[in-house]
């Protein structure tokens, strides 16, 4: 991807604003600290003191997860070109989607209660392909609504049936 | 437009056209309680003989008193209370007595529309006529119409679909057909007995049982799964025989025209621009005659057959019907996967290719039974590249085109440069694409 990059008519990527990292990160904190309190507790006052290093396993999972949730929000990014939209994501499983405007069917934005709280908001596009998966979490909602008003425009200008 | 008002208004004050269905209609429905007592004693032969010997005749004839009357009026209210109705630009249908449903269906967004005969319709002179639309789960389907007035609305329907004026498609009449193709019988059987699948429910009947034998000895326990197997090879290829019979395939200004069936009779009308995919298919024992399979998506249909069997050669002549400006690429025009790919997926990977036209994008995949997919450029709805760990290994990658028939082809084990090429090119191909296509009302 770097290389494409350098060449210099790649398309204007965009990252995704750090709530995503900072809301995945502390929901896993939230999981797995309790977790580690308990496997590290439990097990040292019932057999022993040497048990509480159960501990150690939800830490190992939690850092590795630490690491794992950054590096999957940093490949994240699109980018809107004249005519479509390109959602590139992952990093062991790599996926790069492109969906013309004209294709669109509907956007939606949708925002859960805990994203909600964190000011965030996903943009889901459906085209008539079933199998169409582009999604951008984890936007701004003064983000995710240009974009939604954005792709409509460009959708509603390029519209083509099926 | 005042032209246009002054019939709306009278539409509104005298809603005619609203017409029901053929009178033989509430028959179907009668059938079910019937059907399901058949059904009933069929499944349970010991208990149905009880209960049967305990009814006494005034029982039986009370029972049926009551339960034939009772379905008939079931079936003449539901048909007294189903309407359609042509307009400017929808079918619309009205039906239920208790729970009303109104459904509204866009002529111009049919995608195929279906004239089938089942064969006690065949012997009452009646036909369904269906039509597939987008997104809609449930077909839309009026069972059942005289025979010629199915027709004759079909005409209509497509008639206005295809954007002619309202008083001119009653007039149109049906839009003249000539045959591309005829499947004959004999061809049929040979290409059903040589696929894969029957050799293999064979071979499995043969098997078993024996085996069966050597471990059980019991007669009953070899017949019980000997008899299904045999039975399960012999059915499945009799019913594509049945189904298959005198496949034609005509051409009209109206779109394709499938006619097959034996007994049950379908006439299928595909209008122009509805292919979303053609898929040529030839499993390996058809490869000596060079005959092939072609199936099409089209979507919000089930049907998927094209031709059943045909020669390479006229099975290319009706796909370039079928796709304006489409040559099939041949299969030594395919560019192969790389020669890594042999590391990354033994064997297989020969199977795969693809090749990218002026008018499609086509893929093929198979080591035995070859399955060659075209897309139309201007069909295709998205576009996505994946790479997981083991194609990262080996600098690979897939290219998935997503159709709006809810079909994805995909060119697998492609170069990782290569495919991301193919994406930014696909992308730009589909869009120039598009601009070339037909409008939805094709003869407008």
């Amino acid at each position: 991807m770097d290389t494409e990059d350098a060449v210099g008519d790649g398309p204007a990527w965009t990252g995704l604003p750090p709530g995503l990292l900072r809301m995945r990160r502390l929901l896993l904190a939230v999981w797995l600290v309790p977790a580690a309190l308990a496997a590290g507790l439990v097990p040292g006052l019932c057999a022993g003191p040497a048990w509480a290093a159960f501990a150690l396993l939800p830490l190992a999972a939690l850092a590795w997860g630490w690491v794992l949730v950054g590096r999957n929000w940093r490949s994240w990014r699109y980018a809107e070109r004249a005519d479509d939209l390109l959602i590139s994501r992952g990093v062991l499983w790599r996926e790069e989607t492109v969906v013309p405007y004209g294709r669109m069917q509907l956007v939606e934005v949708t925002s859960g209660p805990v994203e909600r709280h964190f000011g965030l908001a996903s943009v889901q596009l459906h085209t008539a392909a079933a199998a169409t998966d582009a999604a951008i979490p984890g936007l701004h909602p003064a983000e995710a609504e240009r974009l939604r008003d954005r792709l409509t425009e460009l959708g509603e200008a390029r519209s083509a049936g099926l | 437009m005042t032209a246009e008002g002054v019939d709306d208004a009278v539409r509104v004050r005298e809603p005619v056209g609203e017409r029901r269905l053929h009178p033989v209609t509430p028959f179907r429905r009668a059938w079910a309680p019937v059907a399901v007592l058949v059904g009933w004693a069929a499944h349970d032969p010991n208990q149905a003989q009880q209960q049967l010997t305990r009814l006494t005749t005034t029982t039986l004839l009370l029972a049926l008193a009551v339960i034939v009357p009772a379905a008939s009026l079931y079936g003449f209210l539901s048909w007294w209370f189903t309407y359609f109705s042509v307009t400017d630009g929808e079918l619309r249908i009205r039906t239920g007595l208790v729970f009303r449903r109104t459904a509204h269906i866009r002529l111009e967004r049919i995608q195929a529309v279906d004239v089938t005969q089942p064969l006690l319709a065949r012997v009452a002179g009646v036909a369904k006529l269906r039509l597939d639309v987008v997104g809609a789960d449930k077909k839309d389907e009026l069972a059942f119409l005289g025979q010629d007035e199915a027709r004759v609305l079909r005409a209509e329907l497509l008639a206005r679909a295809a954007g002619f004026a309202p008083d001119a498609a009653r007039e149109v009449g049906e839009a003249p057909a000539h045959e591309l193709l005829r499947v004959p019988p004999r061809a049929l059987a040979v290409s059903l007995a040589l696929r894969g699948a029957t050799w293999g429910a064979l071979a499995a009947a043969l098997v078993v049982p024996p085996v069966l034998w050597l471990v059980t000895h019991s007669v009953w326990t070899v017949l019980a799964t000997g008899l299904p197997l045999l039975g399960a090879a012999g059915a499945r290829s009799a019913g594509r025989f049945v189904a298959e019979y005198d496949w034609t395939v005509g051409d009209s200004p109206d779109g394709l025209r499938l006619d097959h069936g034996l007994l049950d009779r379908t006439h299928e009308t595909v209008p122009p621009g509805r292919v979303q995919t053609v898929r040529i298919v030839q499993p390996v024992l058809w490869r000596r005659r060079d005959w092939v399979r072609v199936e099409l998506d089209v979507a919000g249909s089930d049907n998927s057959v094209l031709v059943p069997v045909a020669p390479r050669a006229a099975a290319e002549a009706v796909i370039a019907r079928v796709l304006p400006g489409v040559t099939v690429p041949a299969g030594a025009a395919l560019s192969r996967p790389p020669r890594r790919a042999g590391r990354c997926l033994p064997l297989w990977w020969r199977g795969y290719g693809i090749a990218v036209t002026d008018a499609v994008f086509a893929a093929r995949h198979g080591l035995l039974r070859r399955d060659l997919a075209l897309v139309p450029h201007a069909k295709v709805q998205s576009v996505r590249l994946t790479q997981g760990p083991w194609l990262r290994l080996w600098r690979l990658a897939a290219v998935h085109v997503d159709t709006g028939a809810g079909k994805t082809v995909t060119a697998r084990l492609r170069d990782a440069q290569e495919a991301a090429d193919l994406l930014r090119g696909q992308a730009e191909r589909s869009r120039t694409g598009r601009r070339s296509a037909r409008p939805d009302r094709w003869m407008a």
